[in-house]
């Protein structure tokens, strides 16, 4: 204990790279580890993506063969394989759901961030936070693994889809299955624990003075998707750990012929599935939060009723799992009460879109990039939230189950929007984090790519799923093919920009300007981490904030 | 600037355990893999070995820097609160296996039926259930005299600060512990029905196996717990390992009754 309270001389850091970057029982360096690991991730799974709009581009199959997958165009004969392509919509669902988001904003902002905004000097359980990390690591290796060993069809990886549905899932040879579903035993484990140590930190750890009424709104989106996580997670578990005897040792939880219900997997993956797309957006809805009040240069516009909708969304997260499955012959009435129970969730999730919306009213607004992202968040969540409500009601979702609608419409509210609140999170906390500026005419020009791109991508998408393309297909008829070639046109747009998002984040961390300022925007990014050095030293508030460093007012 | 620690929170040092332990973890479950596919069952045991050890060393630590005094007053409700929550997502994974058991005891298929349908009968034609009022009541009642032990252990150090009823309730609670664990062995192996084919086996025997399980671990927690006893380990006001065992071990407790109460009485 005395030990630790020596460290800390602010200019020099006696941690060797080991200790420091493999022992570390520090939040921020976690942190750290958290986003740079998740963008290694996240660059594969997006590479993943890329390869399968070039499929996807021009009917008929030109590059996914089972003579060999192929990057160039060419004339020599293909048979199409489809596996190859199941292999990379499984890894790209299960990378982007486990891997990536929840590694990058809950694991990486709020290990970083969460502490410092309620004046803790670290977390709860320094040491057990590490381990959520490298927890993770375990994980994504499984994951990774999974794609490279042999899985169904005689070839390598498992291609059952993300949601690991039996009977694909329990009768697909091979190792790949096994490593996946241990992949996602591992991550949740890490997940849980990560959410103990974030529940508690935030309950027992809050700055004197910091009653629950004033804590930021980002640090309330962690605590929130910490329940969630907490609950949710340990039911996934469960169901994977059936999938997992079902395949090896002979037990018939998902088999008819054994007195089983494969619908009960869906039963149970879903009532874990919803909570999960909610805990991939919430900490989002915190980041963007903070980036629109500071970059309006007004306080957040009804604090409490964001504090509410973010615990009201999490509660009716629990409560509305079988609206993805309204066509597995559910009773009406089951349907009736899943439909109205899911478009009540736009209730909250509007009082969050009008609050953002009513902060940056008359506000003195500055379009510095991590603003760009935040706007854009809220363009492309209100998309995907609108065509939520279509696809809520279960006679529609008839015609657009398991279409391109679909995948527009999720693209668009978790995933896209998820992206956004990373990259808006990214350029805010940059210059915290590494005491270094950002270019911020790359910065909007990668925000610019990125925002067009991803239009591009997913807009034409509605239309197809409405001229009734399916999902998760190698190829498609002639009719679908001008929608087809601009999306795939909007993903490469994207891809670009996430290359130069890359390199402008590696030369700003390497040779940025030097802006060691604790505030390098403007006062109303008044939350306790801007009155810190930038970048904070190594352990912080080893004073505890007073209230007046932190408590600007009834706004929060 | 002050470069003293002036708050009671715990700020650790930096630590291998994490790193060890995490690589042990992938080491087993790829050892798992690599053995449920009939290639090897040592790499799991390798693996395996890494994670029990990373046990023992990391909480020995921990241990250790309670008896230093690193666990203040605001410390110790950081823990209380981290264990509460790990029990709370222990309840939601059982509740997997119990949303498993109702959802086929409820509506259950008929494996020779038209599927899905859902005019089968439970427990299934042919399973042949165990009497609930024989080994099931006398385990019941094992677990819940286990836990009144533990109980006694608790208020012996709590209000009576008398460290030999400390020591005699636990080791009462461990010993009837392994009691349950051996019955619940015996009860196994004279089944009248299989772990694969069918889904009463299946439910059955996660279910308790999972909940089995627990009742090991928390054994060999009350062990330890009676282990420090003797070292000499809590006090009246800060015993926060023993109150971790104590309701690590109510609560495998209260997973039983509802066990006991829907499978063995109830679905059987």
């Amino acid at each position: 204990m005395a030990d630790a309270a020596i460290h800390g001389h602010e200019h020099e850091d006696e941690r060797s790279f080991f200790v420091r970057w493999f022992m570390s029982t520090n939040h921020k360096d976690i942190g750290i580890l958290y986003l740079i690991t998740a963008a290694i991730a996240g660059f594969i799974s997006v590479a993943f993506t890329i390869y399968m709009r070039m499929e996807l581009m021009e009917p008929g199959v030109q590059y996914m063969c089972l003579e060999g997958a192929r990057m160039l165009p060419s004339a020599a004969e293909c048979t199409p394989n489809g596996h190859l392509w199941n292999v990379l919509i499984t890894g790209h669902g299960i990378l982007m759901m486990f891997f990536v988001v929840i590694p990058a904003l809950f694991g990486g902002f709020g290990n970083y961030f969460m502490p410092l905004q309620i004046g803790a000097p670290d977390m709860a359980f320094p040491r057990m936070n590490n381990l959520s990390y490298w927890l993770y690591v375990a994980g994504t290796s499984l994951a990774v693994l999974s794609v490279v060993s042999p899985g169904g069809n005689g070839q390598l990886g498992s291609g059952v889809g993300w949601v690991l549905y039996p009977p694909l899932s329990t009768t697909e040879q091979g190792w790949s299955m096994d490593l996946a579903i241990f992949a996602v035993h591992v991550s949740g484990a890490s997940s849980i624990l990560g959410a103990i140590n974030m529940i508690t930190t935030f309950l027992n750890m809050r700055a004197p003075g910091m009653t629950l009424h004033k804590v930021p709104l980002f640090s309330w989106s962690i605590f929130v998707t910490s329940w969630l996580i907490l609950l949710a997670l340990p039911v996934l578990a469960g169901a994977i750990t059936m999938l997992l005897t079902d395949r090896n040792f002979g037990t018939t939880f998902f088999d008819p012929a054994g007195g089983g219900d494969p619908i009960l997997y869906q039963h149970i993956l879903w009532f874990f599935g919803h909570p999960e797309v909610y805990i991939v957006i919430l900490p989002g809805f915190g980041i963007i939060s903070h980036v629109i009040a500071t970059f309006s240069r007004k306080p957040i516009f009804g604090y409490l009723p964001m504090v509410y909708a973010l615990v009201a969304i999490g509660v009716l997260g629990f409560v509305v799992w079988a609206h993805h499955m309204y066509t597995v012959g559910m009773s009406l009435t089951q349907q009736s009460y899943f439909m109205l129970a899911t478009m009540v969730i736009a209730v909250p999730t509007g009082v969050k879109i009008f609050s953002w919306i009513a902060t940056m009213w008359g506000g003195s607004i500055e379009f510095k990039t991590p603003m760009l992202f935040a706007v854009g968040f809220v363009f492309m969540f209100t998309v995907g939230g609108v065509t939520g409500i279509v696809l809520s009601q279960a006679g529609i979702d008839r015609a657009y189950h398991d279409t391109y609608y679909v995948v527009a419409h999720f693209h668009y509210v978790m995933a896209i929007a998820a992206a956004f609140a990373i990259f808006a999170g990214c350029y805010f906390y940059f210059p915290k984090m590494t005491g270094r500026m950002y270019n911020e005419t790359l910065g909007k020009i990668h925000f610019w790519m990125f925002f067009i791109g991803t239009n591009i991508t997913f807009f034409p998408q509605h239309f197809l799923g409405r001229q009734g393309m399916p999902r998760r297909y190698i190829d498609y008829p002639e009719a679908f093919a001008t929608y087809n070639w601009w999306s795939s046109i909007g993903a490469f747009i994207s891809f670009a920009s996430f290359l130069l998002f890359f390199y402008l984040m590696i030369y700003a961390a390497r040779a940025g300007v030097r802006d060691a300022r604790p505030n390098p925007w403007n006062p109303y990014a008044d939350t306790l981490e801007w009155t810190l050095p930038s970048p904070p030293p190594e352990h912080t508030f080893e004073i505890l904030p007073k209230q007046e460093d932190w408590d600007k007012g009834p706004a929060h | 600037m002050a470069h003293e620690k002036n708050h009671d929170y715990h700020i650790l040092n930096p630590s291998l355990w994490p790193l060890i332990g995490a690589a042990s973890g992938f080491v087993m479950l790829f050892g798992a893999v690599m053995w449920m596919h009939a290639v090897t069952p040592f790499v799991f045991f390798a693996g395996l070995a890494g994670v029990l050890y990373t046990m023992f060393g990391w909480w020995s630590e921990t241990i250790a820097e309670n008896q230093a005094g690193d666990h203040t007053p605001v410390v110790l409700i950081g823990l209380r609160y981290g264990f509460i929550l790990f029990i709370m997502s222990e309840v939601m994974f059982f509740s997997a296996w119990f949303w498993s058991f109702f959802k086929h005891a409820l509506y259950p298929m008929d494996p020779g039926g038209m599927s899905p349908a859902v005019d089968g009968v439970w427990p299934p034609a042919g399973i042949e259930t165990f009497d609930p009022w024989h080994l099931p009541l006398i385990n019941t009642l094992i677990l819940l005299c286990s836990g009144c032990a533990a109980t006694w252990a608790h208020h012996a150090l709590v209000h009576e600060d008398n460290r030999k009823d400390v020591a005699n309730g636990l080791i009462i609670a461990v010993l009837l512990g392994m009691v349950f664990t051996v019955f619940q062995a015996y009860e196994y192996s004279h089944a009248a029905f299989g772990f694969s084919g069918n889904i009463y086996g299946a439910n059955f025997y996660m279910a308790t196996g999972f909940h089995g399980f627990h009742v090991i671990v928390g054994t060999i927690f009350l062990f330890i717990c009676y282990l420090r006893v003797r070292a000499g380990h809590f006090t009246a006001d800060s015993h926060i390992g023993f109150e971790a065992a104590a309701w690590y071990w109510h609560f495998v407790d209260v997973v039983w009754l509802f066990l006991f109460a829907a499978v063995y009485v109830w679905g059987g």
